[in-house]
């Protein structure tokens, strides 16, 4: 049906990128998934080490549990923040569209030293708590799973509020109004109506948050202080400390399978395949 | 949008998240004027020692300048692909668009660190064949940052193209025009706002990328990110907070300047 031309000129504008990635992303995950099966000897031994490694198992529960943890905390405090974003007087979606993006454009270690600032037993919280005379020993903020849950959940409010803004926006302005002119109050149209049409949103960006929580390495390095390790530091430790790439490599694979899982899940359920990018 | 707007309660719970957004942003800023070797509030005195500090150690300015470097290429290459991505995309509406759309965001939804540990792959086996583009090189580093800002850049660009009326487009078709010619002369004047924007954020990706950078270099390629890792992770250096607050307000400025120049974004993701 279509010119040959045509053909050409789409596969010469697609092309690039396409091959591109295919060359220096997808070739060499490949390569990352025959390490985890031949490094150090050929077999599945690094995968049954991350079944029954007691050490390795306690590592991926912890990661779990945060994650869970940081999802949960990540879309509510989103959901607060986009909901004003959207339906709020122009000067508020204003304020909050920059409270939203100025964090998002600020680098991870940036953010995660800020919460070190702020956290630590010389930061900002315990010099003033001591100051006030609330406290006469700092309080530990920091350098625990707390610190952790803090900073990720810090990172993540912009991922899932992009998501539920999106939702909150494809409302129809008449039902609100239908609403109104039954008599239903405020509190009753937001838990009644305006929660429930938006629960696509809300499945959609917990699943994001949960995927990116998942792999992330910089803030629970920075805040977890060593102590509360995640997986994505397990990996950096076992390359570079004490050089065992075979089971990074495992690591690497088994989060890709559990995220590709997750994204099946998420295009199945909240229908986020139709986001608009393609038109 | 006049019907239903937020109440007090929803207002209250919004101010507290974005303070609770831009609070470690701020407390760096007090931070930064410490005359204290360590991580501490200043106590009476100001100093501006940790920002000397920026100015006389080489190292920072040579992460600074490094950094640029690999930004604005990254930036430049990453923008391009993009572009000639996207726009293959919106003219053409290829079979499968959404799969090929959801292939090129690969990077920005795998775990940064397992995209770490495979460009680790990549660029190891690269300097074995070249000690050019590979492990610990600035273009090692350039390749390793077009892969990660690349799906940002292919965001951006497409969410620009959707406000493009696509008559004009079709009109330019009626009217004989070839591919190349509508693409420079009809599509993209229209997004050059959406292309700077694009290549601008994809240089402040790449400025403060560290996640996968961490992984692929050690001593040559030291990136500013790189650095304040070293300055965060072994020792906790006030430098650091000088730095950030720097950062923080050139972010800020930019963010606000774009914000003026375009308006609020209505549409976005």
């Amino acid at each position: 049906m279509r010119k040959p031309a045509t053909a050409l000129s789409c596969l010469f504008l697609i092309g690039p990128l396409v091959a591109f990635l295919v060359l220096v992303y997808v070739v060499p995950f490949l390569g990352v998934a025959e390490w985890s099966v031949t490094l150090p000897t050929p077999g599945v031994t690094q995968y049954e080490k991350l079944a029954a490694d007691p050490l390795v198992f306690s590592v991926f529960v912890r990661t779990f549990r945060i994650c869970l943890t940081v999802t949960v905390a990540t879309v509510i405090a989103a959901y607060a923040i986009a909901y004003v974003w959207v339906r709020g007087t122009p000067l508020q979606r204003r304020i909050a569209e920059l409270c939203i993006l100025i964090p998002f454009w600020i680098s991870v270690l940036t953010r995660a030293f800020g919460w070190l600032a702020l956290l630590s037993s010389r930061g900002l919280i315990n010099t003033w708590l001591i100051d006030l005379g609330v406290l006469g020993e700092p309080l530990t903020l920091v350098r625990n799973e707390l610190g952790v849950v803090i900073g990720m959940t810090h990172y993540l409010v912009p991922f899932a509020v992009f998501p539920l803004a999106s939702a909150m926006r494809s409302l129809d302005e008449r039902i609100f109004l239908a609403a109104r002119g039954m008599g239903a109050s405020r509190l009753r149209i937001f838990w009644s109506i305006f929660v429930p049409m938006t629960f696509s949103g809300i499945i959609g960006a917990a699943l994001i948050v949960f995927v990116f929580a998942l792999g992330f390495f910089v803030t629970p390095a920075i805040l977890g202080g060593g102590r509360s390790i995640m997986v994505a530091e397990l990996i950096y430790l076992r390359m570079f400390q004490s050089p065992d790439w075979g089971l990074g490599a495992a690591i690497s694979v088994t989060l890709v399978v559990i995220v590709g899982g997750l994204l099946a899940l998420l295009f199945r359920y909240a229908r986020l395949g139709n986001s608009g990018l393609v038109q | 949008m006049t019907a239903y707007r937020p109440g007090p309660i929803a207002l209250a719970a919004a101010i507290l998240i974005a303070i609770f957004l831009l609070m470690p942003l701020l407390a760096v800023v007090p931070i930064s004027f410490t005359p204290a070797r360590y991580l501490s509030m200043p106590r009476g005195s100001l100093s501006l020692v940790h920002y000397r500090e920026l100015f006389e150690n080489p190292d920072w300015a040579q992460s600074f300048f490094l950094s640029i470097r690999i930004g604005v290429v990254s930036s430049l290459a990453a923008t391009t692909l993009a572009t000639l991505f996207a726009l293959g995309i919106w003219m053409f509406r290829p079979r499968f668009s959404a799969a090929l759309v959801g292939f090129v965001l690969l990077p920005m939804i795998v775990p940064p660190v397992v995209s770490a540990m495979t460009l680790y792959f990549l660029l190891t086996a690269l300097s074995q064949a070249t000690g050019f583009v590979g492990y610990d090189t600035w273009l090692g580093v350039v390749l390793a940052h077009v892969v990660m800002i690349v799906p940002f850049a292919v965001v951006l660009i497409l969410v620009a193209l959707g406000q493009v009326d696509r008559r004009i487009d079709l009109a330019a078709r009626g009217m004989g025009a070839g591919v190349v010619q509508r693409a420079f002369r009809i599509i993209l004047p229209n997004i050059k706002f959406g292309l700077l924007t694009a290549a601008l954020l994809s240089f402040v990706l790449s400025w403060e990328e560290i996640g996968v950078t961490l992984f692929i270099t050690s001593v040559n390629a030291i990136t500013l990110p790189r650095l304040m890792w070293s300055g965060v992770h072994d020792n906790i250096d006030p430098a650091i907070a000088a730095i950030s607050v720097i950062l923080i307000v050139v972010t800020t400025v930019i963010l606000v300047a774009r914000m003026i120049f375009a308006g609020p974004s209505q549409e976005k993701h």
